[in-house]
């Protein structure tokens, strides 16, 4: 503990995000950036093979850029765009004649697309573009690297048709499986969470939208195949339209999520908690939740839990001073918790939210573990800002007083990780 | 079966005649047996597969039921393939074991199966015709691009006409819908749809025709499956957002027992005006919400303030009305909501200055401002509160009437009265169906916003 001490004293109450980029991150996209450079070189030196094709492409992978939408939480925001650069990656014959574009190909062509779709993006300064763009090329690049060496050496040409639809669906797999592995690794080196919960939520991201997008890919060159150019916009309309679906569901959470974090904000307008306290609880749950390895849709149950933790309060005729229900007596802190968790059953949240928010005073050891990580942080909350600055050892202290009974120790260590690490940043106001 | 009409049931003897004529030369033809089989088969499950029911927006399931979108699922592109790839009465022939095993929430089960079966089967196999008829299956198979999107597109066409005329006479014949507005919208709203469907369909029989074979058809569906899962997700997710709208307004019932009822009452009124108005369908929405949430500030207000027994004191009139000032604030996050922020806000002013929060003249007061006042102000005198009992509507309108000008915009009050005319007042109630807590304290109050003569002067 002592040795922690100078280092939380110095960094409590303040959470920066980490201002310098990690060195396996700047790696990578050194890493990336030569490859571009490389395949251009090689592309400009021996010219582009099958230009129509290269450029129908090009193209459509501009288009899918284009149409990315930024902002939204899911993880693959431009599925025109990866699908038709995963099917030039994987695009063997055209029309029933071959082709002959290379693995420098493949990576010149839709990292120049993607560049140029990317364009209107960084002009308006929004979404975070040089990971997405490393992402794209690297992905593409290992399709192809699997891919175009042994079609162009005659390899796949003695596999049957079904077959080879099903080589291509497994070079799929394993492609988003290598893109899944990157994104985590990604995330772990620029946020330190734990690699296993960031590569399960990726892989479980990439069944939903990412499977979507790697049978079009597998689609649209079988089909470029077959029947030539034509394909591209014939199938591109029904990828648009799932592509439409998730943004529409992207939108609709985005103000289910505002909503609820107004519904939170009531307890603060009328006084009975202090400003912002909701909003911190939440974001030091997740912080928690995070370094205890939970998913992220027990992630969204805990946020929505810590939002809404304090809601119950309304039904006082008098305020609790500051807001501390900490300091209540427990049957007191009980009768809050079930109305709270009344109220929360009428928002139409998942059921567990609610009951996180009724078992919030019981004993930790018979809470959800989402219950005890509200618990805890709100108490730490409610603890330090009365102890005032430096507050955070001696609110750290009393969490570790009561472990016996009203807080788990895991719970209370990983949130001393997290406060040690300062690796938190509040959502923006408002 | 009590509930159907004889002529419906004529009706649905009809078609399905129909629908076994359309099959009548199957054992005359030479016929690619397992295509038909797979593609049946298929068809079924994909019928059968419920979509995975998440957690969450459990709290709403009778919104669920509403909301969700009628079954033009991943199915149709099975569909619409066999009708490219099949001679016409095979086509009609892989339709009918999804269509039989289909789930129904509604009664009579069987006789919707059927009738949903045998309307398929007719629409598939006029598909079929035309596109047989257009050379559709000649460059199918070749494959000719894009004249192949000629025939397809005239069996869409086909298969959108076929289906709505069959709807919309189940509509006139079962459901009574007047004669004249059965078929109205029905083939424009499906076209859309079914054309994607239909292009994804065409995919489907061009690569099953191809080397490549069944399998890279199959990988088609993926795609499309994707896309109507996430459809559910976001019908599930905007009914739960729109619970804890209503979770906001409950929260307000908790402190001050009285309006329970009221905020969607006002609500349905502001709705009224908007339409009489004119105003487009989304304007007319937010304006509901403002209606509903107008109220909301109140929960800034002390309990003890907002169930007090007894005249208010100067001091304590202030605090109370600082509530669309706290309402604002708490709103301020929701994107959504635009405009009903400023009616939020502003829902106290008078015309000539003489209210609050800002004492905003005439025009500056915000239109919808403007219209949720003379909501609030009728719902307020219509209702009944335990300290005084609810006024008929003339009286309380002839009230609205003589304070329009100097407290309400006469524009507004007008076109109240012109949809009360139209419509009668009936308001519909479903903030009270599940308190989440008895109602505290039945004292009377000398509350400011419930009292009529306070606000009407």
């Amino acid at each position: 503990m002592s040795a922690l001490t100078p280092r939380l004293v110095a960094r409590s109450g303040r959470f920066p995000w980490h201002p310098r980029l990690p060195v396996p991150l700047s790696l990578v996209r050194a890493l990336t950036l030569l490859l571009t450079l490389v395949a251009l070189a090689d592309t400009l030196w021996h010219g582009l093979d099958e230009r129509g094709t290269a450029l129908a492409f090009g193209i459509l992978i501009t288009v899918g850029e284009l149409t990315r939408w930024s902002g939204a939480e899911e993880r693959e925001s431009a599925p025109l765009g990866a699908s038709a650069a995963l099917s030039y990656a994987l695009l063997g014959e055209q029309a029933g004649q071959p082709t002959h574009h290379g693995v420098f190909q493949v990576v010149t062509v839709v990292a120049a697309a993607a560049l140029l779709g990317c364009v209107p993006h960084v002009a308006r300064g929004r979404g975070p573009t040089v990971d997405h763009l490393t992402r794209r090329v690297l992905t593409v690049a290992f399709a192809a690297v699997c891919f175009q060496p042994l079609y162009n050496q005659g390899r796949l040409l003695e596999w049957g048709g079904p077959a080879y639809a099903l080589l291509l669906v497994a070079l799929l797999v394993l492609t988003a499986l290598c893109d899944a592995v990157l994104a985590a690794a990604l995330a772990h080196t620029r946020t330190r969470w734990p690699f296993g919960p960031l590569l399960w939520d990726e892989l479980r991201a990439t069944l939903g939208i990412g499977s979507a997008v790697c049978a079009t890919g597998a689609v649209m060159s079988l089909a470029v195949a077959v029947v030539g150019l034509w394909a591209l916009p014939v199938f591109s309309l029904p990828l648009l339209l799932t592509q439409l679906s998730f943004r529409r569901y992207a939108a609709v959470r985005v103000t289910y999520r505002q909503t609820i974090a107004s519904l939170a904000r009531a307890t603060e307008i009328a006084g009975y908690t202090p400003a912002g306290h909701a909003r911190r609880v939440a974001a030091l749950s997740r912080a928690v939740g995070r370094e205890l390895g939970l998913s992220e849709p027990d992630l969204t149950v805990l946020e929505y839990a810590a939002l809404m933790h304090d809601i119950g309060q309304l039904s006082l005729v008098d305020p609790v001073p500051a807001g501390a229900t900490s300091a209540l007596a427990a049957d007191e802190q009980r009768r809050i918790a079930l109305l709270g968790g009344a109220v929360v059953r009428q928002t139409g949240v998942d059921a567990e939210v609610a009951v996180v928010v009724e078992r919030q005073a019981d004993p930790y050891r018979e809470q959800p573990v989402t219950a005890r990580i509200v618990r805890a942080v709100n108490a730490y909350e409610e603890l330090a800002r009365e102890a005032g600055p430096g507050g955070t050892l001696t609110a750290l202290e009393k969490l570790r007083l009561a472990t016996a009974r009203d807080y788990q120790p895991e719970v209370v260590e990983s949130l001393a990780r997290v406060l040690l690490r300062g690796g938190l940043t509040l959502p923006q106001a408002g | 079966m009590g509930s159907v009409p004889a002529w419906a049931r004529v009706y649905v003897a009809c078609v399905v005649l129909a629908a076994l004529a359309c099959m009548a030369p199957l054992p005359h033809l030479h016929v690619p047996w397992w295509v038909v089989a797979l593609l049946a088969v298929l068809y079924a499950g994909c019928e059968r597969i419920t979509l995975p029911r998440g957690t969450r927006g459990a709290g709403a399931p009778g919104r669920d039921a509403r909301d969700a979108p009628k079954g033009m699922g991943t199915f149709l592109p099975v569909l619409l393939a066999g009708a490219f790839l099949l001679p016409p009465p095979a086509a009609a022939l892989v339709a009918l074991p999804g269509a039989l095993l289909a789930r129904v929430e509604q009664r009579p089960r069987w006789l919707r199966r059927v009738w949903r079966a045998a309307q398929l089967a007719v629409a598939i196999w006029a598909t079929s015709r035309v596109h047989w008829a257009l050379g559709g299956r000649d460059a199918v198979v070749a494959p000719h691009f894009p004249y192949a999107l000629v025939p397809a597109g005239a069996g869409v066409l086909t298969f959108c006409l076929v289906l709505t005329v069959l709807d919309g006479g189940i509509l006139a014949l079962a459901d009574r819908v007047p004669v004249r507005g059965a078929w109205r919208g029905l083939f424009a709203r499906s076209l859309a749809p079914v054309a994607v469907h239909g292009l994804a369909g065409l995919m489907m029989a061009v690569l099953w025709r191809s080397p490549y074979g069944p399998v890279a058809a199959l990988l088609v569906l993926l795609p499309m499956y994707v896309s109507s899962w996430v459809f559910a997700q976001y019908h599930r997710e905007r009914a739960a957002h729109q619970a804890t709208i209503r979770a906001l307004v409950q929260a307000v019932d908790i402190k001050d027992g009285y309006t329970r009822g009221h905020s969607e009452r006002v609500g349905q009124a502001s709705m009224m005006i908007a339409r009489e108005l004119g105003m487009d369908d989304e304007r007319v929405e937010v304006l509901r919400f403002a209606g509903i949430l107008h109220d909301v500030g109140k929960l800034g207000v002390p309990t003890r303030l907002l169930r007090k027994d007894g005249p208010l004191t100067p001091e304590e009139r202030r605090v109370i009305e600082l509530h669309p000032e706290y309402g604002h604030e708490m709103v301020r996050g929701i994107g959504f909501l635009g405009e009903a922020r400023s009616a939020i806000l502003h829902h106290h002013e008078r015309l000539d200055g003489s209210g609050y929060p800002y004492g905003l003249v005439g025009a500056q007061i915000p239109e919808f401002a403007r219209v949720v006042a003379v909501a609030d102000a009728f719902d307020a005198m219509t209702s009944t509160r335990s300290y005084r009992r609810a006024r008929p509507v003339p009286a309380a309108l002839e009230e609205l009437e003589r304070c329009s000008g100097a407290q309400f915009d006469p524009g507004m009050v007008l076109a109240l009265v012109r949809a009360l005319d139209r419509y009668g007042w009936h308001p519909a109630v479903t903030a009270d169906v599940h308190p989440p807590t008895p109602p505290v304290s039945s004292s009377p109050q000398g509350g400011l916003q419930d009292s009529a003569g306070r606000r009407a002067p």
